[in-house]
C-alpha cells in the first residue's frame, strides 16, 4: 500500500522519501532548484541534518544537495510511505 | 526586425510558468534515457558515503574532527618542514662563502657586493628555505583532503555560524582557498552566487592567512611561544599556536561579516544550495606530484620575483645616506612612535608597508633593517635570529603583535588588484584595504596597552 | 592551422572534467572534489594523429541558462565562439541530473560528444550504461571513460578525430516540449532564422527568448556592436 500525505521537505525525518509537488520559491532561488532536479514529480530522499540542525542534506536526481530551513520549508510534497 | 523586437514578440505570448515546463521535460527526458540506457546490477548500494557523513558530519564528531584536521595539517607542515628549511638555511649560507669569495677574488666594489649578496641573495634565499618546506608539505596534504571530498563537508557543518553572521556557507570553501593565497581565493569567491554574501567573501579572505604569511607565523612562534620546548613537543606548542591564531582570523572574519551585514551590507541573507559529492579516493601520487611541485614552484617563483628587488630596494636605502643617516633609518624614525604605540617597532612599520607586493619578504626585508645597524653580519641559525630581535627589545609581545599585525593587516598587492577585477569597484577594493588596516592597528594597540597595564612587559 | 580544431569540455561542476583536460594536455590545472573550482578558461593542446587540438576547459554549471556568470561563460563560449567540438562531460553515478545538462547542449550546437567519465565509480557501485543506446537516443557519439585513470581515451580521441573530419556527422536530439510550447516556437522559430540564418540553432534561440533570457540578449547585442566596429575599420 502506499499512503501519503503533504508535508514541507524540511518537515521531513532521515529516510523519507517525499514526491514533490510545489515549489514556493521565486527568481533565481527556484531556477537553481530546478536545475539541481528539485522538478515537481522528483521523489526526495531526506538523507541527514547537518551538527548545528540546519542545513539538511537531501538525495534529488542521483546527488546529495544541501539546502537550508529557508528554502526546504518552501518546497511541498506528498510522503511516500513504502510499508 | 531586429532581435530585440523579437524578444518582445516572444515575451507577449510566454507565460511565467514556461521555465518550470522546460526544465521540468528535461528531466523527465532524463529519467527515460538513463531508464533505456542503465542498468544495475548489485542490489546493495555503496554506502561509504554516508558512513563517512556519518562521522564527519556528526553532531558530537563533526565540528572536533575539522579542528583536528587543521591541526593536524599544521602539525605534519610545521615538523616535517624544520629540518629541510634549516638545512637549505645552512646550505645556502655555505654557498655565500663561496660566493663572496668569487667577488673578492674579482676585486668588485663592495656596493656591488651588497646590492647582489647581501641584498639579493640572502633576501631571495630567506624566502626560498622559510617558504619551501612547508608549502611543499602543506599543498599536497591539503590537495588530498580537497580531492577526497572533505572540503564540502565543511562548508556544511560551518553554514549554520555563517547564516547567523548573514554570510554564505561557501565561504568556509573560499577560506580554505585562502591558506593557500587569498589572490586565487578572492577569484574562486565566485562560487557564491548572491553578490552581497560573494562581497562579504571577498572583504574578510584576507583574515585566513596565506602561505606567504606562515614563514613569518611559523618562525615567530616557534621563537618565541615555544622557545622552552625542544624536539617533537616544540612543533607541537608551535602548531598550537598557529592554529590559535587561524580561529583568531576565523572569529574576526565571522565579527567582520556580521558587522557589515548590519551596516554596508544590509539584507537577509539569500539562497543557499551546496552539493555533497561522493567522497573518492584521489590518486595519490598524481595529486602529490601536481600540487608539491608545481603550485609551490610557481608561488616560489612569484615570491622571489618580488623578494629579489624589494630586498636590493632595502639594502639600497639601507646604505644610502642623507646628512649622517642612511633613508631607511629616516623612515624608520619617521614611523617608529607609532609603532611602538602598538607595541611594534619602525622597523616593523617599515617591513610591512615595503611588503605590501608580497607577504612574504615582510620578515626578510625586516632582518636586513635590522642587520643594516646591528654590529651581526650574518645569519646563521634561529638562535642567530632571536638575538637580532632581541637586540632590538622584541618580547614575547613584540612577537605576538607582529603576528597579529601579519594577520589582520591589508592584503597584499596581487590580492588587491584581483578584488578590483571581481568586484569592479574602488569602493570595495578600499574598503578591503581599509578594514584589515583598521582591525590590524587596533588589536595590537589594545592587546599592547592591556600587557603593559597588567605590567606584563 | 587547417588540422587544428577548437574542443571545449563542458558540462556539471565535478564531473572530472579538469582531470580530464589535464590528462589530455599534460597541463595542471586545479581539480578537487568539490563543485566550482575551476574559474577560468584554461585552454592547452593534444595532438593525435595528424591534427592538434585546442582543449578549452569550461567552467562547471548545473544547467546553461545563464543564472549566473559561470553560466554565461559557458554557454557563449559554446553559442558564439563555436568550438569545433563540444564535449559534454558527465558523471556516471548521477546520470539523470548530468543528462539534463547534456540535452541543453545538444539544443546549442550540432557537433557534440557525450563523454561519461568515472566509469570506474560506476561500475564498482554495480551501474552498467549501454552507450550504444544512449547513442542511438541522443544521435550523438557517447563514449565511456575514466579521465583519472585514463581509460577510454583512445576510443575518445579516434571519435573526435572522426568527427572533426566529416567520417560521422552528429544529429543531436531536440527535446520536445508540450504543445503549448511547441507552438510558441514554431511563431517566432521562421523569424529568428531570416535575422540569424544558420548560424546559431532557432529553435535553441526561440526557446531562450520566450524564457526571458536577457542575458543573452544583450551579449547578442553587444557582439553585433562589436561586428559592425570590426566591419567598419576593416
Ligand atoms: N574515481 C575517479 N575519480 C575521478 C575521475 N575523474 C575525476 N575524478 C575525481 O573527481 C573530482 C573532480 O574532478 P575535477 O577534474 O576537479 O572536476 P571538474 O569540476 O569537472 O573540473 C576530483 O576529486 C577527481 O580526482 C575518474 O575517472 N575516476
Ligand atoms: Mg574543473
Amino acid at each position: 500500500m502506499v499512503k501519503s500525505n503533504k508535508i514541507s521537505l524540511f518537515q521531513g525525518k532521515k529516510g523519507n522519501l517525499i514526491k514533490i509537488s510545489s515549489i514556493s520559491l521565486e527568481g533565481v532561488m527556484r531556477r537553481r532548484l530546478l536545475d539541481l532536479g528539485f522538478v515537481p514529480g522528483a521523489i526526495v530522499e531526506v538523507i541527514k541534518k547537518s551538527p548545528l540542525g540546519d542545513p539538511i542534506a537531501f538525495r534529488v536526481s542521483q546527488t546529495t544537495i544541501a539546502l537550508r530551513k529557508e528554502e526546504s520549508m518552501k518546497i511541498e510534497g506528498e510522503l511516500v510511505n513504502h510499508d | 526586425m531586429n532581435m530585440k523586437e523579437l524578444y518582445s514578440e516572444a515575451q507577449a505570448i510566454s507565460s511565467p510558468q514556461l521555465r518550470d515546463d522546460i526544465v521540468q521535460q528535461l528531466y523527465s527526458r532524463s529519467r527515460e534515457l538513463c531508464d533505456v540506457g542503465v542498468s544495475y546490477t548489485k542490489t546493495k548500494a555503496d554506502t561509504r558515503t554516508e558512513k563517512l557523513d556519518a562521522i564527519f558530519t556528526s553532531k558530537i564528531w563533526g565540528f572536533p574532527i575539522m579542528l583536528t584536521m587543521l591541526g593536524v595539517v599544521f602539525y605534519l607542515t610545521i615538523a616535517g618542514a624544520n629540518i629541510p628549511s634549516s638545512m637549505l638555511a645552512e646550505f645556502f649560507g655555505w654557498l655565500e662563502n663561496y660566493i663572496t669569495s668569487a667577488f673578492q677574488f674579482l676585486h668588485a666594489p663592495d656596493w656591488l657586493h651588497g646590492i647582489l649578496v647581501l641584498g639579493l641573495y640572502r633576501g631571495s634565499t630567506w624566502v626560498i628555505s622559510v617558504m619551501l618546506p612547508p608549502m611543499a608539505i602543506f599543498f599536497p596534504t591539503f590537495a588530498l583532503l580537497e580531492n577526497y571530498g572533505y572540503l564540502p563537508r565543511v562548508a556544511f557543518n560551518m553554514d549554520r555560524l555563517f547564516k547567523f553572521v548573514g554570510a554564505h556557507g561557501k565561504q568556509s570553501l573560499t577560506m580554505a582557498m585562502g591558506f593557500g593565497c587569498n589572490a586565487a581565493a578572492v577569484m574562486s569567491s565566485r562560487i557564491i552566487e548572491s553578490p552581497r554574501e560573494r562581497m562579504l567573501a571577498i572583504l574578510t579572505n584576507n583574515f585566513v592567512p596565506c602561505n606567504g604569511r606562515w614563514g613569518t607565523l611559523i618562525v615567530l612562534a616557534s621563537l618565541f611561544m615555544a622557545a622552552s620546548f625542544t624536539g617533537g613537543f616544540k612543533s607541537l606548542v608551535t602548531t598550537g599556536v598557529i592554529v590559535g591564531i587561524v580561529l583568531f582570523g576565523i572569529v574576526v572574519t565571522f565579527f567582520v561579516s556580521w558587522a557589515l551585514s548590519k551596516t554596508l551590507l544590509k539584507g537577509v541573507p539569500t539562497h543557499y544550495t551546496l552539493e555533497l559529492p561522493p567522497y573518492r579516493r584521489p590518486k595519490f601520487f598524481d595529486t602529490v606530484i601536481r600540487s608539491s611541485l608545481t603550485k609551490s614552484w610557481t608561488v616560489l617563483v612569484r615570491a622571489v620575483k618580488v623578494a629579489a628587488p624589494a630586498a636590493i630596494l632595502t639594502w639600497v636605502f639601507a646604505n644610502i645616506h642623507i646628512g649622517d643617516t642612511s633613508i631607511l633609518l629616516h623612515a624608520v624614525g619617521f614611523l617608529d612612535p607609532f609603532g611602538k604605540m602598538l607595541g611594534l617597532d619602525g622597523y616593523i612599520m617599515l617591513a610591512f608597508i615595503l611588503g605590501l607586493p608580497a607577504n612574504e619578504i615582510v620578515l626578510p626585508i625586516l632582518l636586513m633593517g635590522y642587520l643594516s645597524t646591528g654590529s651581526l653580519t650574518e645569519v646563521d641559525s634561529l638562535v642567530d635570529l632571536k638575538q637580532i630581535f632581541l637586540d632590538h627589545g622584541w618580547t614575547w609581545v613584540t612577537a605576538l603583535n607582529v603576528m597579529l599585525f601579519s594577520l589582520l593587516h591589508y592584503p597584499c598587492g596581487t590580492t588587491l588588484v584581483n578584488i578590483y577585477k571581481e568586484t569592479k569597484s574602488k569602493k570595495w577594493t578600499f574598503l578591503a584595504f581599509l578594514i584589515p588596516t583598521v582591525l590590524a592597528i587596533l588589536v595590537p594597540f589594545i592587546v599592547y596597552q592591556t600587557a603593559k597595564l597588567f605590567g606584563w612587559v | 592551422m587547417i588540422n587544428s580544431y577548437r574542443i571545449a569540455l563542458a558540462g556539471n561542476p565535478n564531473t572530472g572534467k579538469s582531470t580530464l583536460f589535464n590528462a589530455l594536455t599534460g597541463l595542471r590545472q586545479h581539480t578537487g572534489n568539490w563543485a566550482g573550482k575551476t574559474v577560468s578558461l584554461a585552454e592547452g593542446t593534444v595532438k593525435h594523429k595528424d591534427k592538434t587540438y585546442q582543449i578549452i576547459d569550461l567552467p562547471g554549471t548545473y544547467s546553461l541558462f545563464s543564472n549566473s556568470v559561470d553560466e554565461e561563460v559557458a554557454r557563449n563560449y559554446i553559442v558564439f565562439e563555436k568550438p569545433d567540438v563540444t564535449l559534454v562531460v558527465l558523471d556516471a553515478t548521477s546520470l539523470e541530473r548530468n543528462l539534463n545538462l547534456a540535452l541543453q547542449v545538444l539544443e546549442m550546437t550540432r557537433n557534440v560528444i557525450v563523454c561519461i567519465n568515472l566509469i570506474d565509480e560506476a561500475e564498482k557501485k554495480g551501474i552498467n550504461i549501454n552507450e550504444r543506446i544512449l547513442t542511438r537516443k541522443l544521435g550523438v557519439p557517447v563514449v565511456k571513460i575514466s579521465a583519472r585513470n585514463k581509460i577510454g581515451f583512445p576510443m575518445l580521441l579516434d571519435t573526435i578525430d572522426r568527427l572533426v573530419s566529416g567520417t560521422i556527422e552528429c544529429n543531436p536530439v531536440q527535446t520536445t516540449y508540450s504543445e503549448e510550447i511547441e507552438e510558441k516556437i514554431t511563431t517566432i522559430e521562421s523569424k529568428i532564422r531570416s535575422l540569424v540564418g544558420n548560424s546559431i540553432s532557432s529553435r535553441w534561440l526561440a526557446l531562450r527568448l520566450l524564457d526571458g533570457d536577457e542575458a543573452l540578449l544583450n551579449e547578442f547585442n553587444r557582439r553585433l556592436v562589436l561586428n559592425d566596429q570590426v566591419r567598419r575599420e576593416a
